[in-house]
């Protein structure tokens, strides 16, 4: 589970501190008690950053930092792809084996994959990317962004 | 092999066990350190239990057959050990519940139903403390929130001690009922019965108290206590989950309402009202957990055979032990009592500013189970800063050489997220 990409992201997070934004959200997973703020910026639909704080477990915070450095500088479609096969890589339950399409998509956050096993931790590795997915229906507003974004 | 004064021949304790041998994770040995969120079973808990539904399973006080009559007297017999455990001066006074959640809620519910003198209303106050799992606090607040009476805490000093120096505008002539732990379930303190006892007798408030980390793990005496209420749980004490104890005087017990209503807990029933069967029965509606009643009773003979006494100093010999070895590991922070003076056989601490639950799969990964998060006791970890703790508790079984692995796994949790 805990991947040396994992321990590297967590030990030297990427974007770390809060900056300028469009939007701020604040997520919580109450089982372990992992927090995140989180803030998009973008320019159009390019994401030009998205800044966080926040304390828990490695898994929580080292998901972030594989977000910051996948997410940062792409178009928001591109974002949405990628978040959507984050999000079916970690409800697998360990049965999804990522093939070289995916690893491509993904990068860095296939390290992830071992810990979909753990029920327990999804939620840890989700957190930031549910947190940007709010985040970004708030800075593009309203219904249109809601419906880009689901 | 570490040997210390008062220990248990756990070579032998451990073979009732079976569920101790089982290797995890390709073969490594199960070091079991969750003891304070669940016992293991012995075998001679599994038997009684296989052994009641093979040859006796009926239902009870109900039927005039063979395995109604036998049934009945298991169950009812499971009710004269728990009643002889607690020294209860009378088997009428034990009611059996799930689980101690629903004893704290039983108690919650007739005081909120009681007419006076017991009567919870806006006019009055209810004192728990700060270190309450939460089933000693929500039912509380629902009572609280449903009468309009007044919430009120004894607050924790910062060795994890209750802070007892206002005990005296705490608990005041408005205080109807005064409910604490006995023992904490993420701390490991063991609280003053007696001086929170005397002040709420003066006031003439109810006493209850959460036991489900004491009657495990040392002798229990509800008459030496003074309580008017002391709740505990089977699960934590070597018998089955689903079965929990009710102890209250019988006189309160005579003057307060049911709270659920159904089969076995009336007298007479027509189709304008109904009257009650005495306690224990008002309290006990509907089929109760039979098998694990009596599972229960073979937890008390099992622990008895052992002594309760001695399972107590055994448990104090690890911690002791536990304390003074865990505070050689560099950044490991005990959050509770430091020493194991008036304190129990559950260690909760934090490990520098790696996360507990990345403690605990690390520890896992070895054969370690732990336990992580808040415990159920959230304010106790707002009250102390932390997100969270790792929690280590011990039980007959246990071993100085499970407390080794313990620190060892530690060292190893150190150095893969240093």
């Amino acid at each position: 589970m805990y991947q040396e990409v994992i321990l590297d992201h967590y030990k030297n997070p990427h974007g770390r501190g809060l900056r300028d934004g469009d939007a701020e959200v604040h997520h919580v997973n109450p089982t372990c008690g992992d927090e995140i703020t989180l803030r998009v910026k973008y320019d159009g639909t390019t994401i030009k950053d998205v800044s966080y704080e926040g304390q828990g477990c490695s898994i929580s915070q080292a998901s972030a930092s594989v977000l910051n450095e996948l997410l940062v500088g792409r178009e928001l479609a591109d974002a949405q792809k990628i978040q959507e096969t984050f999000l079916e890589l970690m409800q697998s339950k360990g049965r999804l084996e990522p093939d070289d399409a995916m690893e491509e998509v993904l990068e860095d956050a296939v390290a992830f994959a071992g810990v979909s096993k753990y029920p327990a931790r999804v939620k840890c590795a989700l957190l930031s990317w549910m947190a940007w997915k709010d985040a970004t229906a708030q800075a593009l507003g309203g219904a249109d962004a809601e419906r880009k974004t689901a | 092999m570490t040997q210390l004064p008062g220990l248990l021949d756990t070579e032998a304790i451990r073979k009732d066990f079976p569920v101790l041998d089982r290797l995890v994770h390709d073969g490594k040995k199960l070091v079991y350190l969750d003891n304070a969120a669940t016992s293991q079973k012995p075998r001679q808990v599994l038997d009684v239990l296989a052994e009641y539904y093979e040859r006796y399973n009926a239902n009870v006080h109900r039927g005039v057959h063979v395995l109604a009559e036998e049934a009945t007297a298991l169950y009812e017999g499971a009710r004269d050990k728990v009643a002889a455990f607690i020294n209860a001066p009378s088997r009428d006074e034990v009611i059996f519940t799930k689980n101690a959640s629903e004893s704290l809620n039983l108690v919650a519910n007739m005081l909120g139903w009681a007419d006076e003198p017991y009567r919870v209303d806006h006019e009055t106050e209810i004192v728990i403390t700060e270190m309450e799992h939460h089933s000693n606090i929500v039912p509380w607040q629902l009572l609280a929130q449903r009468t309009g009476a007044k919430l009120k805490w004894f607050g924790l000093t910062d060795d994890g001690r209750l802070d007892l120096s206002n005990i005296d505008e705490i608990i005041t002539e408005k205080t109807k009922i005064v409910s604490f732990v006995l023992v904490s379930n993420i701390l490991g303190t063991v609280n003053p019965v007696e001086a929170i006892v005397r002040r709420a007798q003066e006031v003439g408030a109810l006493v209850c108290i959460d036991a489900s980390q004491a009657a495990p793990h040392m002798p229990l005496d509800v008459q030496a206590l003074q309580a008017d209420f002391v709740a505990f749980t089977g699960h934590k004490m070597c018998g089955p989950t689903g079965i929990g104890v009710l102890w209250g005087r019988q006189e309160l017990l005579e003057d307060l309402p049911p709270f659920l209503g159904g089969g076995e807990m009336i007298e007479t029933v027509s189709m304008h009202s109904s009257t009650y069967a005495p306690a224990p029965h008002k309290f006990e509606a509907g089929t109760p957990p039979i098998a694990q009643a009596v599972g229960l009773g073979a937890a008390i003979d099992y622990l008895n055979s052992i002594g309760m006494d001695r399972i107590l100093a055994h448990e104090h010999a690890l911690t002791e032990y536990a304390v003074q070895r865990l505070s050689e590991v560099p950044d490991l922070k005990i959050i509770g009592p430091t020493t194991a003076e008036d304190r129990g056989a559950a260690i909760s601490f934090t490990l520098g500013d790696i996360h507990p639950h990345d403690v605990g799969q690390v520890l896992d990964e070895q054969g370690i189970a732990v336990r992580v998060g808040h415990h159920c006791a959230r304010p106790v970890c707002l009250r102390y800063g932390i997100p969270a703790t790792t929690r280590a508790s011990f039980y007959l079984y246990s071993t100085p050489a499970e407390i080794d692995a313990l620190v060892e796994g530690l060292e190893h949790v150190r150095n893969f997220f240093g």
